[in-house]
């Protein structure tokens, strides 16, 4: 019986099992400020789906319900067909939701491979010493498998630039995702060479089965690599829409409620 | 060897990002004090062998505190209650020693006086949520009072020997026992915070305490681990000091904060956590130590030699302190 759900869990055939993540009547209050008004949205495995609307519609918060940050006031998380509460960041990392934060998330002082592996460290031994070289060496692995320019898996976040640190986050949350990825802005601070390689990271997680919900401001980005587009205006689901089957202007007008 | 190990290897040669020496001020000032106490105090005895085994004997203690501070320095927060609690440590210890003739007894009276200060800290800290700051300041001022209180002002002999030997005169195949604690401190702290999940996870609390939260690190875990282990350290340190003297007062620890302080800081350890040497800890201490022995010995009055201390730390200090700001 258990065996039959985990095998069913994080494959991509049809029914729940492919549904990494369904959203219902998601509410959440601030004390008398309604940030999120009702907020339905399925994610499929290995697809792309960009959430936009203007400062302050709520993007962000919607992305800290999902990830754990914040419990919602009203509305049911479902993740695989089962329903999902979190009591925090680390309960949701735990029961497989990988985030890259809008803020990052990493300790500068550390080296790339101890971020890598941050709060789930290898060890080895009877006294459970950190397995460094374990650690850089699959650090290393990943980065050079993803093509990711950086000096060394042992190079300390603060050397690196913007562009790099924010490709380093990705690459965390791409090795430890089970089936659900999401990303607040993630080329938000990034140059034109560093936001492609950022976007073809979230499209190699796409390629790898993966659901990813990506926080965008850029249309041009959102029409580059997502499949749907969903829209937030003040605190509002206004709707979603098939890349395939809408215009900028479509979308624009429905950011604005021009 | 695998592809990965062989690029790792390639890319992680010597860095060359021009030689960073505010690292490396501990050693520039460890050798600087050493080569001028040398030169100037030579003829006082300053270089003779017991001169220099006694700077790292009396120094025993302020190592063992600044080992439990850098990892709550390392971990963002501070503790000012250290000094307080190597008098508390101390008088306790000496007064079950004296009820109990029992060496056990008397240290873990000792420890367990520390560990219960480092938990009400953590626990305020944690809790409460106030900064560190304030609640080390507050219990500094209380536990001060309560070692007071505990033998109303007087002193306690010590004549315990398994405790005497073990905390203070013993040696270890001539080594003395003091030395011995010193290096054990700092090979334990070392090991801790280098190579185990919960030193790497104390210096990640300390760099970015959000990182730390959504990577699932247990935050007020690690803040109350910290000011316990470090409320332990002075505990220890009280311990040396009763064995040492041969008996406790509630004096002990009075002047040591801003010397262990100072120690820590110029090792290397970051004042807003997210970076801590244990090693540099010892230097620093070492240094603070030599610089004790070197103004006695060229005969400052006790008031001149803390203004020349409170002025060297302060240039030691700043030369290490620069990180943040640029
Ligand atoms: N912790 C909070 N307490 C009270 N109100 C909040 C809180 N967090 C967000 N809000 C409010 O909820 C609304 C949505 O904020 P949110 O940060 O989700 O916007 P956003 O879409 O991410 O904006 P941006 O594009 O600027 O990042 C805003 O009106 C904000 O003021
Ligand atoms: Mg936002």
């Amino acid at each position: 019986m258990s065996t039959v759900i985990e095998e069913s869990v994080p494959g991509a055939g049809p029914g729940a099992g492919g549904v990494p993540l369904q959203l219902s009547n998601i509410r959440k209050q601030f004390g008398g400020v309604v940030a999120i008004e009702r907020f339905d949205l399925e994610l499929r495995a290995g697809e792309i789906v960009a959430l936009v609307g203007d400062n302050g519609a709520g993007k962000s918060t919607l992305v800290k319900i999902i990830s754990g940050v914040y419990q919602p006031s009203e509305g049911e998380l479902r993740m695989h067909g089962r329903p999902v509460s979190f009591r925090d960041a680390s309960d949701a990392r735990r029961q497989g939701v990988e985030v890259v934060y809008q803020d990052l998330a990493l300790v500068d002082s550390q080296p790339v491979y101890m971020n890598m592996f941050l709060g789930r460290e290898l060890t080895r031994g009877p006294l459970r010493l950190l397995d460094r070289r374990r650690m850089a060496r699959e650090t290393q692995e990943l980065v050079d498998r993803l093509d990711v320019r950086i000096p060394s898996a042992k190079a300390t976040i603060r050397e690196l630039s913007g562009g790099q640190r924010q490709a380093v986050a990705i690459c965390r949350a791409t090795h430890w995702a089970s089936s659900l990825v999401l990303m607040d802005e993630p080329t938000a601070a990034l140059g034109v060479a560093e936001t492609a390689k950022v976007e073809e990271l979230i499209m190699r997680l796409r390629e790898r089965g993966a659901a990813v919900l990506v926080v965008s401001h850029n249309l041009d980005q959102v029409f580059r690599i997502a499949d749907r587009v969903t829209v937030l205006r003040r605190g509002r689901h206004i709707g979603t829409r098939d890349i395939a089957a809408t215009t900028r202007n479509e979308i624009v007008s429905m950011i604005t409620g021009a | 060897m695998t592809q990965a190990d062989a690029a790792l290897k390639a890319r992680s040669g010597p860095r060359l990002r021009g030689f960073n020496w505010r690292e490396y001020v501990v050693y520039i000032g460890f050798v600087v004090v050493f080569l001028f106490f040398a030169v100037t105090q030579g003829a006082n005895g300053f270089l003779t062998t017991t001169n220099l085994t006694n700077i790292v004997i009396q120094t025993a203690p302020i190592t063992v505190m600044a080992v439990g501070l850098v990892f709550v320095l390392s971990a963002g927060e501070i503790d000012l209650s250290i000094g307080s609690v190597v008098a508390l440590s101390a008088l306790i210890a000496a007064v079950t020693l004296r009820a109990t003739d029992n060496m056990l007894y008397g240290a873990a009276a000792g420890l367990g006086a520390g560990a219960l200060v480092g938990l009400v800290n953590g626990l305020f800290v944690t809790l409460v949520r106030l900064p560190s700051f304030l609640v080390t300041l507050a219990t500094m001022g209380a536990v001060a009072g309560l070692a007071r209180e505990v033998t109303g002002l007087q002193s306690v002999p010590v004549a315990n020997d398994a405790f005497l030997s073990l905390f203070g005169q013993g040696d270890v195949f001539g080594i003395p026992g003091l030395v011995v604690w010193s290096i054990a401190a700092v090979v334990v702290g070392y090991v801790v915070l280098r190579q185990t999940r919960y030193g790497a996870h104390t210096l990640a609390v300390g760099d970015n305490i959000g990182a730390a939260r959504v990577s699932g690190i247990k935050v007020a875990r690690v803040k109350i681990m910290v000011l316990m282990g470090s409320a332990m350290c002075a505990a220890l340190a009280g311990l040396l000091y009763a064995g040492r003297l041969q008996g406790a007062r509630y004096t002990l620890g009075e002047a040591d904060l801003m010397t262990v302080i100072a120690a820590v800081i110029v090792g290397g350890t970051s004042l807003f956590g997210g970076k801590g040497s244990i090693v540099g800890a010892l230097l620093g201490s070492l240094l603070m130590g030599m610089l004790n022995n070197g103004l006695i010995l060229a005969g400052l009055s006790v008031s001149q030699q803390m203004m020349a201390r409170g002025a060297i730390i302060l240039i030691a200090v700043s030369l290490s302190l620069r990180e943040k700001r640029s």
